[in-house]
């Protein structure tokens, strides 16, 4: 009964943030700050939905999962560097930037 | 620092106790077959894969590691929230920079893990080191790299930059004495 709690909190968390994330796509004016919502939002969504899916199949009698964890720990490590590539080539192509943006001069040509 | 690791046969001891942890968790198991096969990969892969990389600063401060793993799972939560509440707020509010962040480090290893923590930490994404190791004439070390950043919400630069050198910076240049 908890753990169905436990499960259900963490779906529409997870959720709610992987919307806001997606929302975030949509919703922000220009590439750079489109980035954002991806790299962060989404990472804590799947990570809680995983971490619902373990504590729903340690209570479901399927003997306890721990793949959920590895999936986690991958997409940790996997979201900045993507995040990375995708500002990298996003600077290489001179993407405009939003009116107003400070600090343009900072980024140098390659 | 230190670039060689105590014992030959064990080049990279935190990579193959990693590895080790990974099998068993793919498989699901700890049947006495998987950990024999678990120990073979940890002690084998790193040995044949070690000779093909740049050799990179080892982790001399495991205890110190775990702590600030533990301060990054905390602020990635924070931030996430944070992010969330920039996103759903009005988006002509927000106020997006491109910054210059100096750092200390020298090796690829921790200004990797740098760059990835700043990356996944609140409304901020690394974006670059300057400068660029394809512009350095060969054998030119630089004297001062730069990690530029794309923020957000831009309120204090001062106090951000500060921010990321204090909580991020110093204690991987603590676990890696460099």
């Amino acid at each position: 009964m908890i753990s169905e709690w436990v499960v259900s909190i963490l779906l529409l968390f997870g959720g709610t943030f992987i919307l806001i994330g997606s929302i975030g796509l949509v919703k922000l004016p220009d590439f750079f700050m489109r980035l954002h919502g991806p790299t962060k939002a989404t990472t804590l969504g799947m990570a809680s939905m995983l971490i619902a899916a373990m504590v729903y199949f340690a209570n479901s009698g399927h003997g306890l999962s721990v793949k959920e964890i590895l999936i986690t720990i991958f997409l940790l490590i996997t979201a900045p560097i993507s995040g990375y590539m995708l500002i990298k080539s996003a600077i290489h192509h001179k993407l405009k930037a939003k009116e107003g943006t400070k600090g343009l001069d900072n980024v140098e040509d390659d | 620092m230190r670039l060689q690791a105590r014992y030959r046969w064990l080049p990279t001891p935190f990579r193959s106790v990693f590895l080790f942890v990974i099998w068993l968790l793919l498989n699901n198991s700890v049947s006495a077959g998987h950990l024999v096969l678990a120990t073979f990969f940890a002690i084998f892969i790193p040995l044949l894969s070690f000779s093909l990389r740049d050799p990179q600063p080892l982790i001399l401060k495991p205890g110190l590691a775990f702590k600030q793993l533990i301060i990054v799972l905390y602020d990635i939560v924070v931030a996430n929230l944070q992010v969330a509440l920039l996103i759903m707020g009005p988006a002509k509010k927000l106020r997006p920079a491109f910054i210059k962040v100096p750092i200390d480090l020298m090796h690829d290893m921790p200004i990797t893990i740098l760059a990835s923590c700043v990356s996944l930490t609140p409304g901020t994404v690394s974006a670059e080191i300057y400068p660029i190791p394809e512009s350095l004439a060969e054998g030119e070390e630089p004297t001062q790299r730069y990690l530029l950043i794309h923020v957000l919400d831009l309120k204090d630069e001062e106090a951000l930059i500060k921010q990321i050198k204090q909580r991020y910076e110093a204690p991987l240049k603590e676990i890696f004495q460099c």
